[in-house]
């Protein structure tokens, strides 16, 4: 078969159809700052392989990356040590089967693996029920509203102030096409996340109320008090995690009573990837599987009785059911699915405990370290691997120059929240298993050297 | 108490205003065997033509629509642990739902007996 580019003439009637003047109108809503408008700086139009290479590794040195700097962002992506058995064992033939395992004949590779993933995410998440993965924690977060809309004949969602910005913006995007009311909460720079105001919310309309845990400033917040208050009011509780290392630790969100657990599993077998792919986790009590969205893999046996996995309950998807699927995802996010779950087998359920505790211990020690600095105070009354800082100053400027210094010193609340200037102060840090003393000394010291001449 | 039937193969026998809904023998021989049945909340409004049920077996997952309007009275227990009943007794112990009829006028737009055997044999 010959490959036949498309002619200016296709371009134009195709856009005709769509109603766009021009390919330039399809990229929109890219800020402008953010696209490229000409040939990439000092690169020429025609060079060799190697020069292009070249010149590329030379801009590319210029990011300050997260394996080569003492390293404490979190706010949802995670950096920890992946053992290099899982990127070796990802590559085996037997997972290479089909990229749809929908012939569960040449598929059994894939599909054993998606069903081992839900049985360990499940585990994790305290749910009846996982599927194979969605897209990320944010969709997959999307989705869960959705469902709780689908479950209780509900459309307003409360979602706490606890949850993660990104996750929120996701959300609202989704909602401007669906209808759905979204009331969403402010986060407040306090010790304890406001349940008080979570619960306030929660109303006879209410489809669900979405928390995470722990929450974007690294609190803990009561989930099982949410549910009781929630219930009362015959609306959902939806759980967000996303650091599932936490879990090793903190008692999961099912067993606490949350109606659908939702995260993102790229903390465990899956690198930092400069923010994607990903791999959203998705788990719900039984009794709400026939409204869950994604895929779902099930155990049964063959014609000579012997065990196999083939997808199961697909009358939800869009493959069967079209425009009355339970949701547009047709896939999952297999390869992630598959390093997360190989990653979880070497842990364990023990190991998985120990480096929950190592993480917690790392933090301490850097909360310990940076309560010395003057000026600067923990504000968390508990957390696992992330807490948020208050300084005296605001944050963006001080996580700028700790940069310059080569320290990645977390995320300021100003970066994610820039129109809340009382948030301004805050910095949230995380310390996995990957940081050394080494690490957190270089940390004090580059936010003591930022913070000179600011007034205590 | 009269039957009646549509082109889409669902059933609904009548007795005063209430009326009970089902898929005919034909419809179940045409799905195959039946895994599991959505059906609608007691309460809950349907309207004559649109969906108001949903039957999934092994081939589809399949719409039922309700042969007249009204309001649900009754959904079939049985087919929770039993879906198969829409299988094996269609047109009696595999019913789907009851209802209240809000228009008994739409019957005259329905088939009898005769008429949809009539119709399943031309098919």
């Amino acid at each position: 078969m010959r490959y036949l580019p498309l002619t200016a003439d296709d371009r134009a009637a195709m856009l005709g159809v769509i109603g766009a003047d021009h390919v330039d109108d399809l990229f929109v809503d890219v800020p402008a700052e953010a696209r490229l408008d000409g040939p990439v700086h000092g690169l020429a139009l025609h060079a060799s392989e190697m020069a292009v290479e070249r010149h590329m590794s030379a801009l590319a040195q210029q990011n300050l990356s997260a394996g080569s700097a003492p390293f404490f962002i979190g706010a949802g992506a995670y950096r920890h040590h992946i053992p290099a058995s899982v990127d070796h064992l990802i590559q085996r033939g037997e997972f290479l089967t089909a990229y749809t395992p929908y012939q569960p004949e040449i598929a059994q590779g894939t599909l054993q693996v998606l069903f081992e993933f839900q049985t360990q995410v499940a585990r994790l998440l305290g749910t009846d029920v996982a599927n194979a993965s969605m897209y990320d924690g944010s969709t997959a977060c999307w989705e869960a509203i959705a469902m709780a809309g689908r479950v209780t004949k509900r459309g307003r969602a409360v979602l706490s102030g606890g949850v993660h910005p990104h996750y929120v913006a996701t959300a609202r995007t989704m909602a401007r096409f669906t209808g759905d009311t979204l009331e969403t909460l402010a986060p407040v720079l306090e010790a304890t996340p406001d349940d008080t105001a979570t619960i306030a919310a929660i109303d006879d309309v209410t489809s669900c109320v979405v928390v995470q845990y722990p929450d974007i400033l690294g609190r803990i917040p009561d989930i099982a008090a949410i549910c009781a208050a929630a219930q009362a009011k015959g609306a959902l509780v939806i759980a967000v995690v996303t650091e599932p290392v936490a879990l090793g630790l903190l008692r999961s969100p099912g067993e606490l009573g949350a109606d659908i657990v939702v995260g993102e599993g790229q903390s465990i077998g899956v690198g930092l990837n400069f923010g994607g792919p990903y791999l959203g986790l998705f788990g719900c009590r039984e009794k709400f599987v026939r409204q869950m969205p994604g895929r779902l893999c099930g155990q049964t046996v063959d014609a000579d009785g012997k065990r196999g996995f083939v997808l199961t309950l697909s009358t939800r998807e869009q493959h069967i059911r079209r425009e009355k699927a339970t949701s547009n995802i047709c896939t999952n996010s297999g390869l992630c699915a598959l390093a997360f779950s190989i990653h979880m087998t070497l842990l364990g359920g023990s190991g998985l405990d120990r480096l929950a505790r190592i993480n917690h211990a790392r933090a301490r020690a850097m909360a310990e370290r940076l309560a010395q600095i003057p000026g600067v105070s923990v504000l968390n009354e508990s957390y696992f691997n992330e807490l948020t800082l208050v300084l005296p100053t605001d944050a963006r400027h001080a996580v700028r120059d700790m940069a310059d210094a080569g320290v990645l010193g977390g995320v300021s609340l100003g970066r994610l929240y820039p129109d809340s200037p009382e948030l301004a102060p805050g910095l949230l840090l995380t310390a996995t298993e990957t940081v050394t003393d080494a690490d957190i000394e270089a940390l004090a010291t580059a936010l003591e050297t930022a913070l000179a001449g600011v007034p205590a | 108490m009269t039957r009646y039937f549509t082109k889409d193969h669902e059933w609904v026998e009548v007795e005063g205003t209430s009326g009970t809904v089902g898929i005919t023998d034909y419809a179940q021989g045409q799905l195959g065997d039946i895994t599991f049945v959505d059906l609608p909340a007691v309460g809950e409004g349907v309207t004559a033509g649109e969906a108001a049920s949903v039957v999934d077996s092994v081939k589809a997952a399949s719409d039922v629509y309700s042969p007249v309007s009204g309001t649900v009275s009754e959904a079939n227990p049985a087919l929770e642990t039993a879906p198969e009943l829409v299988n094996t007794d269609p047109e009696s112990g595999g019913w789907l739902f009851k209802l209240t009829l809000s228009d008994a006028a739409q019957l005259d737009a329905l088939m009898d007996k005769a008429a949809y055997d009539q119709y399943v044999a031309g098919l």
